[in-house]
């Protein structure tokens, strides 16, 4: 039986007192790389957040190898969207990787000699090495993806979420990322991938998570990623959920 | 000349004071009918910046005429209003500046400048820089009065009833180009054209005001009464109107609390307006935080009194003959100060009976249970059967969901299920 | 300390405030949040007035403290209007600047009355400072603020970094950015107070901005911007007060910042405006030479291994070209191409470039075409890019492909490496 490294229970997550994430319960096993599909507005990106803290739940818990994240953050590694970021900020390349040794380093202390080292491997794990004194702002999709990438290998993690890594980059950067997560999955580690594309799930993924504003399945991608599941997943929102979760943002049934 | 005719002539005899307010409450609607689309532009910091940076455009003009009549004053202001326009809008967009740094820098520099200008080239009472900050409400009076009007309250006027043109001439425009500049320009109207005409008109308006009111008070009476207006309201000519009436009901407060405590006029219309925003903060019916509060408190009495409801059905089902107590029933539903209220109003609904500390519901009060159990158990239903959800999940779901169900919903919900007449627990499905 | 002349101390006073306001205002611009240096700045005058009615004195630590408290308030005030009401950040700002120098106007007015001890200047002495007016305690205030700021920017360096850039991840890692966000605000604060007695409202205003915005305009990285603010900072103070005699000395620093700024601006490399248009040229040159190159190729293909003579006519017919005549010499003098008269004639160098130009942009016409179904008149990408972009498999497939159409350029591999840097031509990616 193999060790959870994800779990989550029963949680609901609301915008605004509108619930956008419904009684999600799922359970990761240790060492998958986990696909996370679903059409767009389907909390895709929300399911993330909520799992690392950055937003509230209404009910239910995420637990990380079976403790609360606060515990555990030291075994997580994020890749956020590139949209999130100011990419106009005066940081190198090798600054955004070197703040990935950050959590690690706590209060005060200053990046050393060994935190360099850590920069210089992830650059080179991820193709960048070349351009480690280059501004963000002058890199590519791809490369910019990429030093995202090696900032999370710098977090030195057992448990990884990336979202979106291969919206708008190019197909060598998509390549590279992919050998990148077959690497990290053969070293132990667990990966879930908010991804949107359905035509690699079969090849990229060992399991995938399927996601409209519910749970559709959650399971091994032989088994789970089946067109039955599919058309639940992409049919169209349940207009019941709709309605009660507007009813709930209006805090009484609707007239 | 046109301008020297009297134009109140006809009007019976206008105090001092009289004066003030009216000058003051013109100021305020001068600015308050430009303030709005400032707020929803989100720019209302520029309110601020061109009211600092219009001060060289001001000297200039000053010393070109050679003295201190309107003409003149308002071509520098526009000339610098636009001039500071396009400054910042060229920092922002061709030296990658952000855009509250363009402001700041391009507002503070051009306000050294006139300052720079003022002790170089001009000298004297009329420039006295402080006056411009803080106005000189107080001396309102019919000294050098133009068309029977004192001075400040006839340029106000004037502007105030050019701001009123522009606006109901160009409405759609700025209303389009306020809240979708992307489509307003594709349909040919300009929304550059429209920035750079609502910058100058504020430049403009400011000028006129700074006699009265002084610069930092204008930055308010442009922007206060309009975000107070924008929490009452969510239609743009609503707004509008409301922003004025909320200036002038500023500038009367300001002014009798001034006479009251004696002391600065404007500073004190100010304030007024200040606390009218944080009025409206809290009472706005639709946004203010008291009324959230109430709607709070109300969801989670209906809570409640549904949930003591629902348990008394259950209790019934289960076939007991024994009847709760009001304090085991305010246990049961979590317990807290609002379960007694809760019971009271249940009791004069009629919806429950209460026997001394034993409840019991009525034929209503059955009534209404039957339906909130039947959601939940409808809903529970709807988890297992659609979402797939095990059975030990669902109860708390419903428990939650149950409240906000109408009938219309549950008609639904019965159409999707499989109709058989029992829950996944068993339980029947009233 | 008493060795010092008056001048001297203002010298060093303003310097220490620039520096330490450069520091702080880097913070402020990179978070959007120039302007509340502004807000503070006004907000600071209920404080002192309050502070000064309590105590009757004017004592500048008292002073400082009541300003800093009316700040932080206006800070509170700020985030809570942000948080609970639906008007936006830039008017939140806006309505608490002038609400709170509103208030502080009316209590200036208060203390302005006889009997209460404050004079008829304060207003001015508040909005413009008296640098003129440096005192051995405000030195010593000045110095200590400055040591324990840059302390904290020193030991939060990184905390700060990572919160400024990335929010979110900084928050996943387990930061309290929230926390870590009002200290940079208090930092902000701190200053802006301490310097407000000694230059006013307006050049603080302009220090928390444009020294920051200059440096901006020089590095990438965070660490050089906040050292180069802080230098900016001190020699405006220096220079300022130096250059400006005879000149207000608060307007006479701001506009040596201003101009500072202003040669940043056009000046700086790679981010200055002259170099940007410059890299732009460049590189339109550097593209129209590779058209040359690669239209030169085409016309001669035919023909190889054998180096034809191309005249002029023929090359002016085969495309649109700009300035033809500068760009056939340009390519002369680079080695590319022999002249004799008007016909030129690849030289090896030429040949192989020329060669390299073409396979590329052909593989990308193949990959668009084969891979994205766009039609061939539709391609032209740079001519790096296919190599670095697309994966191996690929790229022998295309190739393969290219050379059964007849089309693959012969290539040899020693040509030399490409005339332009990797940096240039990265930069001006889109």
């Amino acid at each position: 039986m193999s060790t959870v490294a994800f779990e989550i229970h029963d949680m609901t997550v609301a915008y605004q007192r509108r619930p956008v994430l419904w009684d999600i319960d799922l359970t990761i096993p240790e060492g998958n790389l986990v696909g996370i599909v679903g059409p767009n507005g389907a909390g895709k990106t929300t399911l993330i957040k909520a799992a690392l803290g950055l937003v509230p739940l209404a009910s239910g818990k995420v637990e990380i190898y079976g403790k609360s994240y606060r515990d555990q953050r030291r075994l997580v590694g994020y890749v956020p969207q590139r949209e999130s970021v100011d990419w106009d900020f005066p940081v190198t390349v090798n600054d955004v990787v070197l703040m990935g040794t950050y959590g690690r380093l706590g209060w005060f202390r200053r990046p050393g000699r060994p935190e360099r080292d850590i920069a210089e491997k992830c650059l080179e794990q991820v193709g960048m090495s070349a351009f480690a004194n280059r501004q963000i702002r002058q890199l590519s999709g791809g490369q910019q993806q990429r030093v995202f990438l090696a900032r999370a290998l710098a977090q030195d993690a057992q448990l990884y979420f990336l979202d979106e890594p291969f919206a708008g980059v190019d197909a060598a950067t998509e390549s590279a990322i992919v050998d990148l997560l077959h690497t990290l999955r053969s070293g132990g580690k667990t990966v879930l991938v908010v991804h949107h594309d359905l035509q690699t799930v079969r090849d990229y993924f060992d399991h995938v998570i399927l996601l409209n504003m519910r749970l559709i399945a959650c399971g091994p991608v032989d088994t789970t990623f089946t067109n039955d599941n599919l058309q639940k997943t992409y049919g169209g929102r349940l207009t019941i959920l709709d309605e009660a979760a507007e009813a709930m943002r209006q805090r009484e049934p609707l007239r | 000349m046109i301008l020297q005719t009297p134009i109140f002539a006809a009007m019976p005899e206008v105090t001092p004071g009289q004066w003030v307010v009216l000058t003051g409450a013109a100021t305020n609607v001068a600015c308050a009918l430009l303030g709005c689309f400032l707020v929803l532009r989100r720019m209302s910091m520029m309110g601020d910046a061109l009211s600092h940076a219009v001060l060289p455009g001001l000297v200039v003009a000053f010393l070109f005429s050679g003295s201190m009549s309107i003409l003149p004053l308002f071509a520098g202001a526009v000339a610098c209003g636009l001039l500071t326009t396009f400054l910042i809008q060229t920092l922002h967009q061709y030296g990658r500046v952000p855009s509250d740094a363009s402001m700041g820098v391009v507002f503070t520099s051009m306000f050294a400048l006139g300052v720079v200008l003022v002790k170089k080239f001009v000298s004297g009472l009329h420039f006295d820089i402080a006056c411009v900050y803080e106005g000189t409400l107080e001396l309102v009076s019919l000294a050098d009065p133009i068309g029977g009007l004192p001075r400040p309250l006839f340029t106000t006027l004037l502007v105030l009833l050019v701001n009123l043109a522009v606006l109901v001439l160009l409405w759609k425009e700025l209303k389009l180009s306020s809240f979708d500049p992307a489509l307003a320009t594709t349909i040919g109207i300009s929304a550059t054209a429209m920035h750079y005409l609502l910058m100058t008109l504020v430049a403009v308006t400011a000028v006129a005001s700074f006699e009265a009111v002084g610069s930092i008070l204008v930055v308010a009476m442009l922007i206060v009464p309009a975000a107070t207006a924008n929490l009452l309201t969510d239609r743009l000519a609503v707004m509008v109107l409301l922003s004025a009436a909320v200036g002038v009901a500023s500038s009367v407060l300001g002014y009798w609390a001034a006479a009251f405590w004696d002391t600065n006029i404007a500073g004190m219309m100010t304030v007024a307006a200040g606390l009218l925003y944080v009025l409206a903060v809290f009472l706005s019916p639709r946004y203010g935080v008291c009324s959230t509060l109430v709607r709070n408190v109300r969801m989670s009495l209906r809570v409640l009194r549904e949930d003591l409801l629902a348990m008394l059905y259950r209790v019934e089902e289960l076939g007991s003959q024994k009847q709760m107590t009001a304090a085991e029933a305010s246990e049961a539903v979590g317990g807290g100060w609002l379960v007694g209220w809760g019971v009271r109003e249940l009791v004069q609904k009629g919806r429950i009976l209460r026997d001394g500390e034993r409840l019991q519901l009525t034929d209503k009060g059955r009534q209404d249970a039957r339906q909130l159990v039947r959601s939940h158990r409808l809903w529970e239903t709807y988890l297992v059967q659609h979402l797939g959800m095990p059975l030990d999940h669902v109860h708390e779901p419903a428990h939650r969901v149950e409240h906000f169900i109408n009938e219309q919903l549950r008609q639904e919900l019965e159409s999707e299920i499989d109709p058989s007449r029992q829950d996944p627990h068993g339980r029947d499905i009233p | 300390m008493t060795g010092l002349s008056l001048t001297e101390k203002v010298m060093i006073g303003t310097s220490l405030l620039g520096g330490m306001s450069g520091v702080v205002g880097c913070f402020a611009v990179l978070r959007g949040r120039s302007l509340v240096g502004d807000m503070l700045a006004h907000a600071a005058l209920p404080g002192v007035c309050l502070a000064f009615l309590l105590m009757g004195t004017r004592n500048l630590l008292g002073l400082s403290l009541g300003a800093l408290a009316s700040g932080l308030l206006a800070i509170a005030a700020v985030t809570i209007i942000v948080r609970w009401t639906r008007t936006k950040e830039d008017a939140a700002i806006g309505i608490v600047l002038s609400t709170f120098f509103g208030a502080g106007v009316v209590l200036l007015s208060q203390i302005q009355k006889p009997g209460v001890g404050g004079s008829k200047a304060g207003l001015d002495a508040y909005l413009f400072g008296e640098p003129g007016n440096m005192l051995n305690g405000d030195l010593v205030l000045l110095t200590v603020v400055a040591v324990v700021v840059l302390v904290f920017v020193g030991l939060l360096f990184k905390e700060f970094q990572i919160v400024c850039f990335d929010t979110d991840f900084a928050q996943s890692q387990g930061w309290p950015t929230l926390r870590l966000d009002l200290v940079m605000m208090a930092s902000l604060a701190v200053v802006t107070i301490v310097g407000l007695p000694i230059v006013g409202v307006i050049l603080m205003t302009a220090m928390i901005i444009l020294p920051a915005a200059t440096a901006r305009f020089w590095t990438n990285r965070l660490h050089v911007m906040l050292l180069l603010a802080g230098g900016f900072g001190i020699a405006a103070g220096l220079f300022g007060t130096k250059l400006g005699r005879g000149l207000p000395a608060g307007a006479a620093i701001v506009l040596t910042a201003a101009s500072l700024f202003i040669l940043s601006l056009l000046f700086a490399p790679q981010r200055g405006i002259v170099a940007r248009l410059l890299a732009e040229y460049r590189l339109r040159k550097r593209i129209a030479r590779e058209h040359l190159l690669r239209a030169l190729y085409e016309l001669s293909e035919a023909q190889l291994p054998e180096l034809i003579t191309l005249d002029l006519q023929t090359i002016q017919d085969y495309r649109y070209w700009r300035s033809l005549e500068s760009l056939l010499q340009q390519a002369v003098e680079a080695g590319e191409l022999q002249r004799s008269g008007k016909t030129f004639q690849f030289t090896p160098l030429g040949l192989r470039r020329a060669a390299k130009l073409t396979k590329a942009h052909r593989l990308w016409e193949m990959f668009m075409m084969q891979h994205v179904g766009i039609a061939p008149d539709h391609v032209d990408r740079d001519a790096d890019d296919v190599e670095h972009l697309l994966p191996e498999g690929l790229l022998i497939e295309l190739e393969q492909k290219l050379a059964s159409e007849g089309r693959l350029p012969d290539v040899v591999e020693e040509v030399p490496i490409s005339p332009h840097s990797l940096g240039a031509d990265k930069a001006t990616r889109p």
